[in-house]
C-alpha cells in the first residue's frame, strides 16, 4: 500500500487535537479510499453483486457477525457510550438484526420487476419496471447509534445489489475499529469496504464520486455533504437531526406519559435524533407532568444515576461540554443538574421556565436533558412548532383524538407519534426520514431497497403491428390525428390510457 | 411590479394559510388547468411553431395531448393517491394505527426546458398542483413565444395567490435560486443542473433532476430492419431530433449497418419526401446558437456523410443526416448531440457493443432493435439507463404508470402519472398510540435486567416488523 501523503497543517493539527482528547487516531487517507473505491468498482462491474444468492448470503453473514460478536459489541458501545448492554442489544444489534432478516425472507419479491397496468396500444406489449442497483454507494454513519446507522442502510445495499464503502463515526471510536476489523472477515472484501475518515473529511471522500450517498448526521454537516455531492451531481439520502417538539395536552394519562416520555429522552444519555428535544407543556398539567418525570427517574436510574447500570454517558468532551453550557445557561434545574467531567456525566436534568430564546431551544440537545415550556392550548403550540425548522418526528400525547388529529395535520415531520415516542422510527413497514431541514430520502424495510436502486421503466414491443404503428408517422395527416386522438378518448373513459400509438 | 422574492414569499403565505390542501381545491385548479389548454389550442401550436417550427401533428401528439392525458388520469385518480396508506402491524402494535401520510412539501419550482416547452413544464406542474403544492414555474426563455404565452394565460386560469410564473435567463434564474423553496424540479443540462443543485444544497432543498444523456440505439442480431428503420427514423427525427430521449447514435455490426443505411435513407424519403426542407412535417432547429453547434459538431467529426448533411443557417434548418465510419473519440461522440444528426457506430460482437455502452455515462433512455429476445434481456441485464424500450424509441415515456426519470449523470427522481405526485409529496410516517398495554411497554423501561431483556428478544425474535416491540 502506498504511504499517504503528508498531512497538511489542517489535518496536522486535527490528529493533534485529537491525541490531546485522548482518542486513537487511526484514520484512512484519501489516496486509501479512492484505491478501495476503485476496488469496488471493478466488483461491481464484474457483477458480483447481482446475483440474489450473493446478496443474501451476505446478509446472512451480517447476521451472523451480530451474533457472533454480541459481546465485542457490547463492550465496545460501552467504552464509547458507556450504554448498557440492554440498550445495545435492544436498539443497535437486534434492529439491525430484524432489517437483514426481513430483507432476506423479502428479496426475491423486491427483485421481480412490477408489471404496470398497459393500455390499449400496448396490450401486446411488456410493460415493466426493473429495480437496479446503482453501483457503489457510500454511507456516513452518526455516533448516536453507531452500529444501527451504518449497518441498517448497509442491509438495504446489499439486498439492492450495490457495493458499499461504509463510514462510521470517529467518535465511537472502539465501535468503529470493531466494524473495521469485522467486516471484511463476514462480507466480501472486494465489494464492501470500511473506512475511518473524520467527518471534515467526508466532504472529500464524497467528491470521490459516488452512485449514492447515505448521510446521517446534524445540519451543519448534512450542508457540507450536500453541497459536495453538488459539485460532483450525486444523489443523496440526508438523515438530519433537529429539534422535535413534544406537546403534552391536558387530558391525557400523565404517568403513563411521563413513563414513555422519559424513556424516549433519557435512554443513551439523550443522544438520539429521534428523541423528543422539548417538551411544550398545557399549563394546567404542568407541575404534575415534571413531578411524573421526577419520579419516573427515580424508578429508572435510582437516586444517583451515576451508580446506575442503566445510564450512559456522553461520547465526547465536546459534546460534553456543548450539552454541559446549554444545561447551565437555560431555564431553572427540576432535577438533576449534576454534571461529572472526568466521566463525562451528566444526571438525567429536566428543566423548566425555559424562554425561546435560552440556549437550550437554539440548538439540538444531544444529552440527557429535557426542557419543557409552558403553552396554554394545543394551537400555542402547533404556533411554535411551525416557526421552527421542519424537524424529524413531531410527537403529541393526548386522550383527545381531535387534538392527536390537529398536531399531526398543522405541522409537518419527517414522521408523526401520537402517545408514544422513537417506535414509529422502529417499524421496517413504515419509511424513516426526514423533510426540509430534516433530510431528503428515507429508508428502513424496503424502503432502504429502493433508497439504493434505480427503478428503471421498460417497455418491450415487437415489430409486428406496424399496421396499428404507422399511424403516428409523417407525412402527418389530419385523418390519422383524428383517430389517434379518437382512441385516446376512449381510453381516458375506459380508464386504459393511450397516449402515441 | 413584483421581485422574484416578493413572490416567493406570497406564495409561501398563501401555502401557510391551507388553501391548497384541500381536495376540491387542487381539483379545480387541475380542471382550470385542462381548459387552459383546451381553449387556447390554436394559440399553443402557433407559439409552438414560432418557437421550432414544429409541426401541428407533433405539437398535439407530445404537446397537448400528452398533458391532457395525464390531467385526465391525475383528476381520476389523485383523490386515491392522498389517501393515507395503511402498513401491516405486528404483535405489539395491533392495537395501533401505522399509516403513511403524503403531505405537500410547500412552494416548489418548475423550470422547463425549451425542446417541449408546454409538456415538460405542465407535466410536472400538474403533480405539484395534485400533491396540494403552490407553484413557481419558470418556462425556458430560449422558446421565447411559448414563454410569454404561458406566462400570460397560467394568471387567466390558476389562483394567482398560489401558483405564479417567472421569467428571464441565467441570471434571472441564479437570482432566483437564491430563494428558498421546498423542491426544485429542472430539465436540462448538466452543467446548469450542477449550478442549480449547489444553490438547492444552502438551503437542503431535494431536487428532481431530468438531464440529458446520449441514448444508445443497438441494432443486433435478427432484425426486421425497415420496420425497425421507420421506428428509428420517427424516433430520430422528431421534432428534428431535439428530444432528451431520442436515439442519439446507432450500435450495430458492418453488416447490419450496410442494410441499414439504405433501409434508413427509404424511410426518411417515405416521411419527409425527397425535398425534406421543403417538407412542413420537419421541425426546425431552436434558435441560430444551437444550429452553429450542430454544424460544428459536423464540420469536426471524421464520420462520413451518407445521407442528407444539407443545411440553410437562415431557416435554422439541417437536413436528417446518416454519418457513417464514426468512432468513439469523434466529436460527435463527445456531447449529446440534439439535432437531426445520427452517428452510426460499427462493433463486432453484442459483448463488445455492451461494454461500449457501459464506458459511457448512464443515458436518460437505452433503446435495442432485435427480434431475438436473448439478445433484449441481456442488454437490459448488463446495462443501466433511465429507462429501456425494445423496437421502438420514445413511447415509453408515454405510458402514465410507467415512471420517467435518468439514473447517474442523466439525473435522479422520476415523474409522470402517480410518480409525479410522489414527486412532490412527503410521505410522513404516522403512528397513533394508545394507552393500553403499558404493562408489556414496560419490559423496555430501566433499570435493565436480564430477564427483560430475554423477554424482550424473544419476542422480537420471530419474524419481526418492529424491533423494541
Amino acid at each position: 500500500m502506498s504511504t499517504p501523503p503528508s498531512p497538511s497543517p489542517a489535518r496536522w493539527f486535527r490528529a493533534l487535537r485529537r491525541t490531546r482528547l485522548g482518542e486513537p487516531c487511526l484514520k484512512t487517507y484519501p489516496l486509501e479510499c479512492v484505491d478501495l473505491l476503485r476496488r469496488a468498482r471493478v466488483a461491481f462491474q464484474a457483477g458480483r453483486t447481482l446475483k440474489e444468492n450473493f446478496r443474501l448470503a451476505q446478509l446472512e453473514a451480517v447476521v451472523r457477525m451480530l451474533e457472533e460478536h454480541e459481546c465485542d459489541f457490547v463492550d465496545a458501545l460501552g467504552r464509547d457510550l458507556h450504554k448498557p448492554r440492554f440498550e445495545t442489544v435492544m436498539s443497535e444489534l437486534l434492529l439491525v438484526k430484524n432489517e437483514a432478516l426481513y430483507a432476506f425472507s423479502n428479496l426475491k419479491k423486491w427483485m421481480q420487476p412490477q408489471h404496470v397496468e398497459r393500455n390499449l396500444s400496448t396490450t401486446l406489449d411488456e410493460c415493466l419496471v426493473v429495480n437496479e442497483p446503482l453501483g457503489v454507494v457510500l454511507i456516513a454513519g452518526t455516533w448516536s447509534s453507531p452500529v444501527q446507522m451504518c449497518l441498517v442502510p448497509l442491509v438495504g445495499a446489499i439486498a439492492a445489489g450495490n457495493c458499499a464503502i461504509i463510514n462510521p463515526s470517529e467518535c465511537t471510536s472502539h465501535t468503529s475499529e470493531l466494524l473495521h476489523r469485522l467486516i471484511p472477515l463476514y462480507l466480501d472484501n472486494e465489494c464492501f469496504h470500511v473506512i475511518l475518515a473524520g467527518a471534515s473529511d467526508l466532504p472529500e471522500v464524497v467528491e470521490l464520486k459516488f452512485d449514492h450517498v447515505f448521510f446521517t448526521g446534524n445540519r451543519e454537516e448534512g450542508n457540507r455533504i450536500a453541497q459536495a455531492a453538488a459539485r460532483t451531481l450525486t444523489p443523496v439520502t440526508l438523515i438530519l437531526g433537529g429539534k422535535n417538539p413534544c406537546y403534552v395536552d391536558c387530558q391525557c394519562d400523565i404517568a403513563t406519559t411521563a413513563q414513555r416520555l422519559a424513556w424516549a429522552r433519557f435512554h443513551n444519555a439523550g443522544q438520539s435524533l429521534v428523541a423528543p428535544d422539548y417538551i411544550l407543556c398545557h399549563a394546567d398539567v404542568k407541575a404534575r407532568l415534571v413531578q411524573a418525570l421526577k419520579c419516573c427517574l427515580m424508578q429508572f436510574y435510582g437516586p444517583d444515576p451515576r451508580e446506575s447500570r442503566s445510564f450512559g454517558r456522553m461520547v465526547n468532551l465536546e459534546i460534553f461540554n456543548r450539552t454541559r453550557d446549554m444545561l447551565w445557561r437555560s431555564g431553572k434545574v427540576a432535577m438533576g443538574g449534576q454534571v461529572i467531567e472526568a466521566e463525562k456525566y451528566i444526571a438525567p436534568t429536566i428543566l423548566t421556565d425555559v424562554a425561546e430564546s435560552d440556549p437550550i431551544m437554539q440548538q439540538d440537545v444531544f444529552g440527557p436533558v429535557l426542557p419543557v415550556l409552558t403553552v396554554n392550548n394545543e394551537d400555542e403550540a402547533i404556533a411554535f412548532i411551525n416557526k421552527q425548522e421542519k424537524p424529524l418526528c413531531v410527537y403529541a400525547y393526548s386522550n383527545n383524538s381531535k387534538v392527536i388529529s390537529r398536531l399531526m395535520s398543522e405541522t409537518s415531520s419527517g414522521s408523526f407519534c401520537s402517545n408514544d415516542s422513537i417506535l414509529q422510527s422502529l417499524m421496517v413497514a413504515l419509511p424513516f426520514g426526514g423533510v426540509g431541514a430534516s433530510g431528503t430520502g428515507s429508508y428502513h424495510g424496503r424502503y432502504s431497497f429502493d433508497t439504493f436502486s434505480h427503478r428503471k421503466s421498460c417497455l418491450l414491443r415487437g415489430t409486428r403491428f406496424e399496421c396499428v404503428t404507422y399511424l403516428r408517422y409523417p407525412p402527418y395527416e389530419d385523418r390519422n390525428l383524428s383517430l389517434m386522438t379518437w382512441a385516446s378518448t376512449l381510453s381516458q373513459k375506459s380508464q386504459g390510457w393511450c397516449q402515441i400509438l | 411590479m413584483e421581485t422574484q422574492s416578493q413572490v416567493v414569499d406570497r406564495l409561501r403565505s398563501a401555502f401557510h394559510s391551507g388553501i391548497t390542501i384541500p381536495e376540491q381545491f387542487r381539483r379545480t385548479q387541475l380542471t382550470k388547468l385542462m381548459s387552459m389548454i383546451k381553449d387556447n389550442e390554436e394559440q399553443i401550436l402557433n407559439a409552438l411553431h414560432k418557437d421550432l417550427a414544429k409541426p401541428k401533428f407533433e405539437a398535439i401528439l407530445s404537446e397537448v395531448d400528452i398533458v391532457i392525458n395525464d390531467l385526465h388520469y391525475a383528476i381520476a385518480n389523485f383523490r386515491s393517491w392522498m389517501q393515507p396508506e395503511y402498513v401491516s402491524k405486528n404483535l405489539a402494535t395491533k392495537l395501533d394505527d401505522c399509516f403513511i401520510r403524503r403531505e405537500p412539501l410547500g412552494v416548489v419550482l418548475i423550470i422547463g426546458a425549451w425542446n417541449y416547452p408546454l409538456q415538460l413544464l405542465i407535466l410536472p406542474m400538474v403533480g405539484a398542483i395534485a400533491a396540494g403544492n403552490c407553484v413557481v414555474i419558470k418556462p425556458s426563455e430560449v422558446s421565447a413565444a411559448t414563454d410569454s404565452l404561458i406566462a400570460e394565460l397560467i394568471p387567466k386560469y390558476l389562483s394567482q395567490d398560489c401558483y405564479a410564473v417567472v421569467r428571464g435567463g441565467a441570471e434571472e434564474t441564479k437570482a432566483l435560486l437564491q430563494n428558498r423553496f421546498d423542491h426544485i424540479f429542472y430539465t436540462g443540462s448538466q452543467t446548469v443542473a450542477r449550478s442549480i443543485l449547489q444553490a438547492a444544497s444552502v438551503h437542503l432543498t431535494p431536487v428532481t433532476l431530468e438531464l440529458g444523456g446520449k441514448c444508445p440505439c443497438f441494432i443486433y442480431g435478427r432484425v426486421n430492419i425497415a420496420a425497425a428503420a421507420h421506428r428509428l427514423v420517427w424516433a430520430k427525427f422528431f421534432n428534428a431530433g431535439q428530444s432528451c430521449v431520442a436515439p442519439d447514435y446507432v450500435l450495430c455490426s458492418p453488416a447490419t449497418k450496410d442494410v441499414l443505411v439504405p433501409a434508413l435513407r427509404e424511410a426518411l424519403e417515405d416521411f419527409y419526401g425527397k425535398e425534406p426542407e421543403t417538407c412542413p412535417d420537419l421541425s426546425r432547429i431552436v434558435s441560430p446558437r444551437h444550429w452553429m453547434r450542430l454544424m460544428e459538431l459536423l464540420k469536426r467529426s471524421s464520420g462520413k456523410i451518407v445521407v442528407g448533411g444539407e443545411s440553410n443557417q437562415e431557416d435554422k434548418y439541417i437536413a436528417p443526416t446518416v454519418v457513417v465510419d464514426v468512432f468513439e473519440d469523434d466529436a460527435l461522440m463527445k456531447e449529446e448531440i440534439f439535432g437531426p444528426i445520427l452517428p452510426i457506430i460499427t462493433v463486432d460482437s453484442l459483448e463488445k457493443g455492451i461494454d461500449f455502452i457501459n464506458r459511457q455515462e448512464k443515458p436518460l433512455a437505452l433503446y435495442v432493435f432485435s427480434d431475438e429476445s436473448s439478445v433484449i434481456n441481456t442488454v437490459l441485464e448488463r446495462t443501466s439507463s433511465g429507462g429501456f424500450c425494445s423496437n421502438d424509441g420514445i413511447v415509453h415515456m408515454t405510458l402514465p404508470g410507467l415512471p420517467f426519470g435518468g439514473v447517474g449523470a442523466s439525473g435522479w427522481g422520476s415523474y409522470h402519472g402517480r410518480w409525479s405526485f410522489e414527486a412532490f409529496s412527503h410521505r410522513r410516517a404516522c403512528m397513533m398510540r394508545g394507552w393500553a398495554l403499558e404493562r408489556i411497554n414496560s419490559l423496555r423501561y430501566p433499570p435493565y435486567r436480564d430477564d427483560k431483556l430475554s423477554w424482550l428478544r424473544w419476542t422480537t425474535s420471530a419474524k419481526s416488523s418492529c424491533s423494541l416491540m
